[in-house]
């Protein structure tokens, strides 16, 4: 496999540094031995990862008895009840409408309050500026599920329980110490002489933030609302707490819910899986620049 | 993450901020300063407050709360009146479930450390490479780390059913690994391992994708010139890449730490903690004495030695770990920026 189709001219000299660690000019692998390896290396991981979700959606096209009897191969008649049973049921729709208005209430608040402070500490020298700063950038250490009980506490207190808004301001609020900082990057890359140009044309500081910085601060803007839109949509914690009527539970409350209720009706319970995973991996497949993107900038940056 | 933020850029900062030639300058107000920082704070106080509000109203005090209430013998209704000192700490030490929840969080970091993010990094280098379809498995290998961890957590507990799920199939008749066959979740000597593989599943794609980024701002005629002074691949490796990594190691061993701390959804979907604890975790434990036996001053003391362990597990961090980068930042992370 490895020597005879070596073309002579692709064995130059370059081939001592296309290594294992080289980010340069490898090979085209697929002639080399070591390339055999890394392709049976990357298949092996390949199939870790996709196995249990092609299981699931095989799966959802079973019968239970099916499913029992004959757990790998393709079903014997592929049969959608089992999906088309939970599409036309008002519930598992109501869950995901749910879970998107406060996924987009989370990122809207978010984001706006987190633009606005970001730019106080990206853009002005102030007394206090770097005590406030560290304050929220503290917030990242702290683990969600270290203040969900006194969160309780304190939204029933306020009378939040059952109601969207005791979801979406904590996980905003949880959401900020990222979001200020990421966008703080952003908005510092901004040139100082734009906002004097700004202010020279009569623009407030205000009408710079809106009219100038904001447009141009798009792409930064898009990272951190999908971060804040996947991190709510995924959220179970909170909501389990939070709504105790059905009417309210989000995806994963319900997905829960279901396993529960249907527990020994496998192949139904995977295909409430499959569908309840379709938002996310659509929703991953349209951004994933911005999400991948955010999720780095805002690990390496802080 | 946020660790890195303020080196010393601070004076650079402010100094520029006053070289900006004000518009106070142009208006020939230049003896008007004092009241142009009034002005400052006014309108930057109307930037920050809506952040500061909800920062301090959903995070600040319910970490207070929990402070408070950690002190009381409290069920969760009316205000707390039993006050009890410390007897809730001193009770949690003795428990053997809590000091348990503190060995198995540690033995799921050191699994992290040890496997997960060395399998990460491995398969970082590997898609570092030109291969033919790469892009594919990146997107591939991330998209667990899209779903929810409930989600995940009931595809597994169904895929390691006992008898009836895939993995027993999977397994049935090959030697040494038939006997987990049944076991999985079920059985406490398996339970936390098999709550360690679910983890890899969801979380190592996204350590590969830090790698990946790291590796990517690694100049490529580092190790060309490496490769000229005669390093095989794996000093390369060892002695270029791993060091010039540094940073995005270090920063993903952090977050590791920081989930295994709070993990809750996963064990809770597929285990509830069980079987006898076996793969209990603070945050369950805390969910259990608080939600369902109603000791909520006792679960408030979890929530506090969660934040503790958390607090001091990263202040040391900063302090012993991250502090390097910041010097070497300049040659490392700065390339990435």
């Amino acid at each position: 496999m490895s020597g005879g189709r070596a073309l002579p001219g692709r064995t130059s000299p370059r081939r001592a540094p296309s290594g294992r660690a080289s980010a340069g000019p490898a090979l085209a692998g697929r002639t080399t031995a070591g390339g055999v390896l890394r392709h049976a290396a990357v298949w092996a991981i390949g199939a870790f990862v996709a196995v249990p979700l092609l299981y699931a959606v095989i799966s959802g096209f079973k019968t239970t008895g099916d499913l029992t009897a004959n757990p790998f191969g393709l079903p014997s008649d592929w049969r959608p009840s089992n999906y088309s049973g939970i599409l036309s049921s008002g519930a598992f729709w109501r869950q995901i409408g749910n879970s998107a208005m406060i996924a987009v209430g989370t990122a809207l608040l978010t984001v706006a309050a987190s633009a606005l402070a970001a730019f106080a500490f990206a853009r002005y020298a102030f007394r206090g500026r770097e005590v406030f700063f560290t304050l929220f950038a503290m917030g990242l250490m702290f683990p969600f599920a270290v203040a969900v009980l006194p969160l309780f506490v304190l939204l029933r207190t306020f009378g939040l329980l059952d109601n969207p808004l005791g979801v979406v301001l904590p996980q905003a609020a949880f959401g900020l110490p990222m979001t200020i900082i990421i966008l703080r990057g952003f908005f510092r890359t901004i040139p100082a002489e734009l906002e004097e140009a700004a202010v020279m044309d009569g623009c407030g500081r205000f009408g710079f933030f809106w009219r100038i910085l904001l447009p141009m601060a798009r792409p930064a803007l898009g990272t951190v609302s999908v971060l804040a839109i996947v991190t709510s949509w995924n959220n179970f914690f909170l909501p389990l707490l939070v709504f105790t009527d059905p009417k309210w539970q989000t995806i994963p409350v319900g997905v829960q819910q279901f396993q529960g209720q249907y527990s020994t009706d496998y192949a139904l319970v995977l295909a409430y899986v499959v569908l309840a995973m379709v938002p996310a991996l659509a929703f991953y497949a349209v951004a994933e620049r911005q999400l991948i993107g955010g999720l780095t900038a805002g690990a390496t940056k802080g | 993450m946020t660790l890195s933020v303020e080196t010393g850029d601070r004076p650079v900062d402010s100094a520029r901020a006053r070289n900006r030639p004000g518009r106070g300058r142009y208006r020939g107000r230049e003896s008007a300063r004092p009241a142009r920082r009034i002005r400052d704070w006014a309108s930057v106080t109307w930037f920050l407050v809506p952040a500061l509000l909800l920062f301090a109203l959903f995070v600040l005090v319910p970490i207070a709360v929990a402070l408070y209430t950690s002190l009381f013998r409290w069920g969760g209704f009316g205000p707390p009146e039993d006050f009890v000192g410390l007897g809730n700490y001193t009770r949690l030490f003795d428990d053997p479930v809590f000091r348990g929840d503190l060995w198995r969080g540690l033995f799921l970091v050191v699994l992290s450390i040890a496997v997960q993010l060395p399998f990460a990094l491995g398969t970082a280098v590997l898609l570092n490479q030109r291969l033919p379809g790469r892009a594919v498995y990146r997107t591939l290998f991330f998209a667990p780390y899209v779903l929810s961890e409930v989600v995940t957590g009931v595809l597994f507990g169904m895929i390691f059913l006992p008898g009836d799920g895939l993995a027993d199939h999977l397994l049935d008749g090959v030697p040494v690994l038939d006997g987990l066959a049944g076991r999985w979740f079920s059985d406490p000597s398996t339970a936390l391992p098999t709550v360690f593989l679910v983890m890899t599943w969801k979380y190592f794609g996204f350590h590969m994708m830090l790698y990946l980024a790291g590796l990517q701002s690694i100049p490529s005629e580092v190790l060309e010139a490496a490769a000229i002074d005669g390093a095989g691949p794996w000093r390369r490796f060892r002695h270029v890449t791993l060091p010039l990594l540094g940073p995005t190691l270090r920063i993903s061993v952090f977050l590791s730490v920081i989930g295994s701390i709070q993990l809750f959804d996963l064990v809770w979907v597929t285990t509830s903690g069980g079987p006898t604890h076996s793969s209990e975790t603070m945050a369950v434990t805390m969910f259990q004495f608080g939600f369902k036996r109603y000791q909520v001053g006792y679960a408030g003391a979890i929530s506090v030695v969660m934040f503790a362990v958390s607090l001091v597990f990263s202040l040391l961090y900063q302090r012993f770990a991250l502090r390097r980068d910041l010097r070497g930042a300049v040659t490392s992370m700065g390339a990435g920026r």
